[in-house]
């Protein structure tokens, strides 16, 4: 549907190894979660994907349906033993991932190639 | 001088006014000369009060939302309303990580973090006639210390 990046694509998907980096280029709210969420849980099973990476450099905004977004693609990954992790974030999205506890189950990189790193030796 | 000032915006709970809410109030907000981190917190809290209106208030048609905001010194008081389906029990809403719509795969920290980001925050709603949010926030205060459990 949303899937070619024609209407108002809020985010772009790409498959790096077993890593699927998720660029975001919209602010991470409920209307944009729900898109996301289908989108990425596609991907995800369509390339056994085993760890994610969530991009904000182009996105400077998220409230709670985004931990909600990162939580239920966590809860996906986690089964083969998959990582999560954030990039290029700034001071306000920070926050909330810091306010959420969500640092206890993923981890923040300021580039998504160190993510791509790290997370490809795993 | 006088340093009041009001609005009232009216919209349909449709989910990409979220970001239209957001923007707005932080466009209004923005003559009390908030910090970055101050303007976050409001437009935080805004967006969480509006996707309830979407998600729970109107769970299954597209109905009205109300905001309004008042601007007192440096003050500003935002109410959000609903017409909807009303919260039942508005303590059990409100208690972290409780969410009535698991399968929408909500975190349950909409009220956590209008609590936290925001000075003051109470509800007001009546099953079948809507809920009613309304929150202050004082700009140029102490730093945001987190959240308290």
């Amino acid at each position: 549907m949303q899937d070619n990046g024609k209407h108002g694509s809020n985010a772009t998907y790409e498959i790096n190894r077993r890593c699927l980096v998720i660029r975001l280029n919209e602010e991470l709210d409920h209307h944009n979660a729900v898109q996301i969420r289908e989108k990425a849980d596609r991907v995800i099973d369509r390339n056994h994907v085993k760890h994610i990476v969530f991009d904000f450099s182009e996105s400077g905004f998220m409230d709670s349906a985004g931990i909600g977004v990162i939580m239920g693609r966590y809860k996906k990954v986690m089964f083969v033993g998959g990582k999560i992790a954030v990039t290029g974030v700034n001071s306000t999205v920070d926050r909330i991932l810091r306010l959420s506890g969500l640092y206890k189950i993923i981890q923040k990189f300021d580039t998504v190639e160190s993510a791509l790193n790290f997370l490809n030796t795993k | 001088m006088d340093n009041t000032n009001r609005m009232v915006l009216e919209f349909e709970s449709k989910s990409q006014n979220e970001s239209f809410a957001r923007t707005v109030i932080a466009a209004f907000a923005a003559a009390m000369d908030p910090t970055i981190e101050e303007l976050a917190d409001i437009k935080t809290a805004v967006s969480e009060a509006v996707t309830n209106c979407i998600i729970h208030g109107y769970p299954d048609c597209i109905g009205m939302i109300t905001m309004r905001a008042f601007i007192s010194g440096n003050e500003i008081t935002i109410e959000v309303e609903d017409f909807g389906t009303g919260i039942e029990d508005i303590k059990k809403a409100m208690e972290p990580l409780y969410t009535s719509r698991p399968e929408l795969e909500r975190s349950g920290m909409g009220f956590s973090f209008m609590e936290a980001f925001m000075d003051d925050l109470e509800v007001e709603s009546v099953v079948g006639a809507g809920t009613l949010v309304r929150m202050k926030k004082r700009i140029g205060k102490q730093p945001f210390i987190g959240l308290t459990h």
